[in-house]
């Protein structure tokens, strides 16, 4: 049976995964096998005055305790952020030294300072235990205002007052000038709560060192091998790249937290090589919370102009991202280029300006989280525009409405050219499935039985598919964000893709599988697809940033188009016909109209046979394509949400939950809808439980799933989804990626929701029924007041 | 978690001689908080004394009103049991929403009772249906059984071995869970009881569960949730954290209580 | 030191166990059985959920030693030949993505429509997400984790 993209085709990879055969990286054991656990600092910000390892290289079974004046005694790089970012009078951003194991100082809890390797992993934990580190307390800082403020502790020397860079984008002058006309300005302070990100496997790493060869390897839980590959390689100098070989097996999901090299993989593959053991470590829950990087962490004042007919005649931002106390890889990226580049949403805007300061803080790095500045950018502009209609006492989809882009492609004050998209027609779909006309009956119906029901939009628009490499490049990015594809077709007929695309829970192996079946016509379970092993896979840029389809698919399309033009060399060159006429189906290429063919398996061996090919032609039937984007895709989604909240407790239920989401062209809507679904669900989490909390003294009150509140089964509804497809013009397929969708639209759609439900402004996130509660007493009150 | 010596006793006087063994040893009821506790190495047992293997532990028995229930009886032995269920609904309807289903599978309410979480659900079930707690060398009732945080008036080597609930008249439990343990924030048991209305709160306390003087008038008058509302609770002596502090607490304390009573 | 007997997946197995193994630790490292996943160090994600004596345990709260004479049910055994409902209704409603708390979700998914079973209960989607109270999914936000437990159920 034929597989045709838009097909509901069920994943292949699931039986491995219910069968319990998957292998995870701490499913594997490699011979010689020793166990790493890292001594970390108890305190946020410390000078590290001495280390006294005797106790701990005295136990049984500890065969080794590592510092970091070893680690860079033997050349071992510090850790990097691969992306330039300057401040807007031009100077370069104040990056601090970031050494796998910290040497002098450390900037946060967790921060580690040296690892033991022992014989198990217990006695690995016992030897860390007994490592006694003489720590002088510094006083610490954790709030990134409070870390910009005047006197604040220094964390690191090159970063005057803790600040990194002083960034912005748009025109103020412009901007300015087009608030000063506005006949209403809506302005709001908002926090965009800080989140760890919480893949259900811990992160992990075996590292082996062979000593003949001065060869690595690294198993490790990656969301893009050869990018750590590089990195490994080109900055820390483990090892040259072929001299490392980096395999990411199956990975228990990564929503960001995956794509960076942590301190940890670095000190395994250096360990390795120290002890020439074998090293593995696995992250425990505990240790995810507090060394896994966080997400989002920003304080915004904005402020929206409108003219008398509620048209957005300029935006002003300005916000203060938290960094934590290192910059990871793409630190710098997300809240700049991923976030101010978003301010524009769906709207028209004339003028924009967003500035954005970062600040070094003593907590655990900030980075990229599912959505990775989106989220922040559509959660300010998304909040903003419902407030406004309140304010101005419109329709809140009517203001939007009056806003929205029309035509395309449209040229964003702020970099962004969207290139398709159909706005209105979205938000009117998502009205009609969230039967919105109804709502006033449900809200009464709400009211007899004394509960609050709201509801609340969210339109918006992410920048996807990430990315023109020279863009990015002039932009301050260090890598091509290119993706390639091997398309192998063997002499059996079967097709291998090799592709740098990584699937941890996408299902690549399924949705790849089907643009190579939907394109040569061929069963679907002819064609595998191998991703994830440095040794096996040409190269790659991995997997984030809803970059898959756009920009790895792509890749094996354009592959497959030059396996095809060779195809077609071949079947024309032995059936004596015109290539023209040449029409693949059926698992056979035939001459139209002729009862010739050739079969799939006749053209593969034909191909590798070799004794009957066109004059000139190479043996062998294998392509490789690299893709780099022309513009980033830019899917686009109408939310709707509808909540019930019980003002006795401050609980919040989402009743009903509806997206309309345009991704361009779907290849397989079951996965499509499951990336939506959860992705929304991360969205309501961030929205509704979700918060890292750090005390004043920079300690994590949030470290286990006791306080971190991650969405249960009985905190969420069932989702309604709709697609409408407007393709993206940009690649091959029209894909636009779907990934981050939930997680950027959701939040705002809930909050107003909640603030729809309660008549009260200025609801933070989390939304947990206490602070729901107080937002209801403080309205009480006022009211009261008045 | 630190090396520990198991003990696998087939009676109490076995339990009794093991748990003196160690230096620091510890009751094994279900483990479902002490292995987590260990696991972090925030506890360092000796010695972990199972008393899941003598004979009768996990019992469970009606004599007339009167529920005795042995200290290894599970969760969820408990909430399926015929005689709690028709004899003390509330108690039943507690039992299964402790924790979730698999740890209902382990936990034990003996275990719950000795540990005594100020966020634990049965020692709100203790306290305000007085119970008593049946030890291998005498019978505590509820009142002088709790001790505050994590402490009970438990000896060394004193090991529970069932609970008596005297049963009868109306109880009705409401809880509102932590978003994230889901353990109690706030729990209020509400019980009519040979002795009066008596109503216990648990996960609030900032002493563990605690009974509530003005509930317990305003109840004995007239119970019903209309008689929770006059009632003042105040924020005073209830914990406070970043999932609720003690205002909010006192207000779910209120809510609580008159969703006990209408569920009773 | 402790030697138990235990049958794991229908299977006897005589071993010897420290006395603070847990049981996850028993099976993935003493029997190399690694679908039972860890996922946390509360007891509350779920991953590491199996059967002991057919009913839904946390096995990393669960110690070996205290084990001897049970029966235990992993992830790998629950097919007989063929896949049970329980996993073949996962890969019907696309009710996995990363697949890591896969396993945990199969295993109380199944003792979960076993219990209302044998009540007589209706297993309501309502009911499902009360009970997956304990188990927790980052990837699926629950949606078709709910669909597949209810399809299954309508198999078993």
């Amino acid at each position: 049976m034929s597989t045709k993209i838009g097909d509901r085709v069920k994943r292949s990879e699931d039986k491995r995964f219910i069968t319990g055969a998957g292998k995870y990286t701490d499913d594997i054991r490699q011979e010689n096998q020793a166990y790493a656990a890292f001594v970390r600092s108890p305190y946020a910000h410390a000078n590290v005055k001495g280390i006294d390892a005797s106790a701990a290289e005295a136990m049984d079974g500890v065969i080794a305790v590592l510092n970091g004046a070893q680690l860079t005694g033997d050349g071992i790089g510090n850790i990097i952020c691969g992306w330039a970012v300057s401040s807007k009078d031009g100077s370069p951003m104040n990056m601090g030294a970031w050494s796998a194991l910290a040497t002098e100082k450390v900037r946060y809890v967790g921060d580690a300072v040296a690892v033991v390797i022992a014989e198990t992993d217990a006695l690995a934990r016992l030897g860390a235990e007994a490592v006694e580190v003489d720590y002088e307390e510094l006083p610490t800082v954790v709030k990134a205002d409070k870390a910009l403020a005047e006197g604040a502790p220094q964390i690191h020397e090159n970063a005057p007052g803790n600040q990194i860079f002083d960034w912005e984008i748009g025109d103020q002058a412009a901007t300015d000038a087009a608030l000063a006309t506005a006949a209403h300005i809506t302005e709001v302070d908002i926090t965009n709560n800080r989140l760890s990100p919480n893949p259900m496997e811990p992160r992990a790493a075996i590292a082996t060192y062979d000593a003949a060869e001065e060869h690595y390897t690294l198993y490790t839980t990656s969301q893009n091998p050869h990018v750590a590959r590089l990195v490994l390689s080109a900055f820390y100098n483990v090892a040259p790249e072929h001299k490392l070989r980096v395999i990411a097996p199956d990975v228990g999901g990564g929503f960001g937290a995956k794509i960076y090299i942590y301190p940890e993989e670095i000190t395994c593959l250096w360990a390795s090589m120290k002890t020439n053991r074998s090293v593995k470590w696995t992250s425990d829950r505990s240790e995810a919370f507090m060394t896994d990087a966080h997400g989002r962490d920003h304080i915004t004042n904005a402020r929206m102009g409108f003219d008398a007919d509620g048209k957005i005649v300029g935006f002003k931002v300005d916000t203060i991202a938290n960094v934590g106390a290192y910059m990871s890889l793409f630190s710098s990226a997300v809240p700049t280029y991923l976030y101010g580049t978003l301010m524009s949403g769906q709207y028209d805007m004339p003028a924009i300006h967003c500035n954005v300061r970062t600040a070094y803080t003593n907590t655990v790095p900030v980075d990229a989280y599912r959505g990775a500045g989106r989220p922040e950018a559509t959660y300010l502009i998304e909040t903003m525009m419902e407030r406004a209609a309140r304010e101005m006492a419109m329709d809140p989809a009517e203001l939007r409405r009056r806003n929205f882009i029309q035509s395309f492609p449209h040229q964003t004050p702020v970099i962004l050219a969207y290139d398709a998209g159909d706005f209105p027609k979205i938000l009117q779909m998502a009205q009609e499935s969230a039967d919105v006309a109804g709502f006033a009956t449900r809200k009464a119906e709400a009211a007899s039985r004394g509960m609050l029901r709201g509801l609340g939009y969210s339109t918006f628009i992410e920048a996807c598919g990430l990315a023109p490499s020279a863009a990015a490049g002039s932009l301050g990015a260090g890598v091509g964000l290119w993706e390639s594809a091997e398309v192998r077709m063997n002499p059996v007929g079967t097709i291998e893709v090799l592709t740098g695309s990584h699937s941890h829970g996408q299902g690549h192996e399924t949705t790849f599988a089907q643009i190579v079946a939907d394109r040569f016509d061929i069963p679907i379970e002819n064609v595998k697809i191998v991703h994830g092993d440095t040794d096996k896979v040409q190269f790659g840029m991995g997997t984030y940033g809803s970059r898959s389809a756009p920009v790895g698919m792509s890749a094996v399309v354009k592959a497959m188009d030059k396996v095809e033009a060779k195809i077609k060399k071949i079947v024309a060159h032995v059936l004596e016909a015109d290539e023209a006429d040449l029409v693949i189906e059926g698992g056979a290429v035939s001459v139209a109209g002729t009862d010739k063919q050739m079969l799939w398996h006749e053209i593969g061996l034909a191909a590798y046979m070799a004794h009957n090919l066109p004059e000139g032609m190479e043996p062998g039937l294998k392509e490789t394509a690299f893709f780099d984007p022309v513009n980033f895709s830019f899917p686009s989604g109408a939310f709707i949400c509808e909540v019930e909240v019980d003002p006795e407790t401050g609980t919040t239920e989402i009743v009903q939950f509806t997206s309309a989401d345009d991704f361009g062209t779907i290849i397989n809507p079951m996965i499509v809808e499951g990336q939506v679904h959860g992705g929304v669900a991360q969205g309501i989490g961030q929205a509704l439980l979700e918060q890292v909390i750090y005390d004043d003294d920079g300690q994590l009150l949030t470290g286990s799933y006791m306080d971190y509140t991650m969405p249960r089964a009985d905190d969420l509804p069932f989702f309604t989804i709709d697609h409408h497809a407007t393709p993206s013009p940009n690649n091959p397929l029209g894909v636009k990626g779907c990934g981050e969708a939930g997680a950027i639209g959701a939040p705002p759609a809930v909050i107003n929701a909640i603030t729809d439900a309660i008549g009260a402004e200025g609801l933070a996130m989390p939304a947990t029924p206490m602070n729901v509660w107080r937002a209801i007493q403080a309205a009480k009150s006022s009211i009261a007041a008045e | 978690m630190y090396s520990t010596k198991y003990h696998n006793p087939a009676s109490i006087d076995a339990a009794t001689a093991a748990l003196s063994s160690g230096e620091e040893a510890k009751v094994l009821a279900g483990g479902q908080t002490l292995l987590p506790t260990m696991k972090q190495h925030l506890a360092e047992p000796s010695d972990l004394v199972d008393i899941r293997g003598i004979a009768g532990m996990a019992d469970i028995s009606a004599n007339g009103a009167t529920l005795t229930i042995g200290a290894a009886a599970t969760h969820a032995s408990v909430a399926d049991n015929a005689d709690v269920q028709s004899l003390c609904p509330a108690l039943a309807g507690l039992a299964a929403h402790i924790g979730d289903p698999a740890v209902r599978h382990m936990g034990t309410i003996g275990g719950s009772m000795a540990n005594n979480d100020p966020a634990a659900d049965y020692p709100a079930a203790a306290l305000a249906m007085n119970a008593t707690i049946v030890t291998n060398s005498r019978e505590i009732a509820a009142d002088d059984f709790f001790d505050g945080l994590f402490a009970t008036n438990l000896e060394d080597g004193e090991i529970i071995t069932a609970i008596r609930f005297e049963t009868g008249a109306k109880c009705g439990y409401a809880k509102f869970p932590n978003p994230a343990s889901r353990y109690a924030m706030v729990g209020v048991f509400v019980a009519q009881t040979g002795g009066g209305v008596r109503v216990a709160v648990t996960g609030a306390g900032d002493d563990g569960v605690f009974r509530h003087a003005g509930l317990e008038a305003a109840l004995s008058a007239d119970w019903s949730e209309g008689a929770v509302a006059g009632v003042d609770i105040s924020p005073g002596g209830l914990l406070s954290d970043f999932h609720g502090d003690s205002a909010y607490r006192a207000n779910l304390i209120g809510v609580m209580a008159k969703r006990a009573v209408a569920a009773s | 030191m402790a030697n138990i007997n235990i049958t794991v997946n229908g299977k006897s197995v005589s071993k010897d166990v420290e006395d603070n193994t847990l049981l996850v630790d028993f099976l993935r490292e003493d029997l190399r059985l690694t679908g039972t996943h860890v996922g946390c160090d509360t007891s509350q994600c779920g991953a590491c959920v199996v059967h002991v004596d057919g009913k839904a345990v946390k096995s990393c709260t669960t110690l070996a030693a205290s084990l001897d004479g049970a029966v235990v049910t992993t992830v790998e055994g629950v097919a007989n030949g063929e896949l049970h409902p329980m996993q073949t209704a996962f890969n019907d409603n696309h009710g996995l993505q990363c697949g890591f708390c896969t396993p945990g979700m199969i295993m109380s998914g199944i003792d979960m429509v076993n219990r209302y079973k044998a009540d007589g209960r209706e297993l309501t989607a309502d009911a499902i997400r009360h009970e997956l109270e304990g188990n927790i999914c980052r990837c699926t936000g629950y949606h078709n984790i709910v669909k597949s437990i209810q399809d299954a159920a309508a198999k078993m």
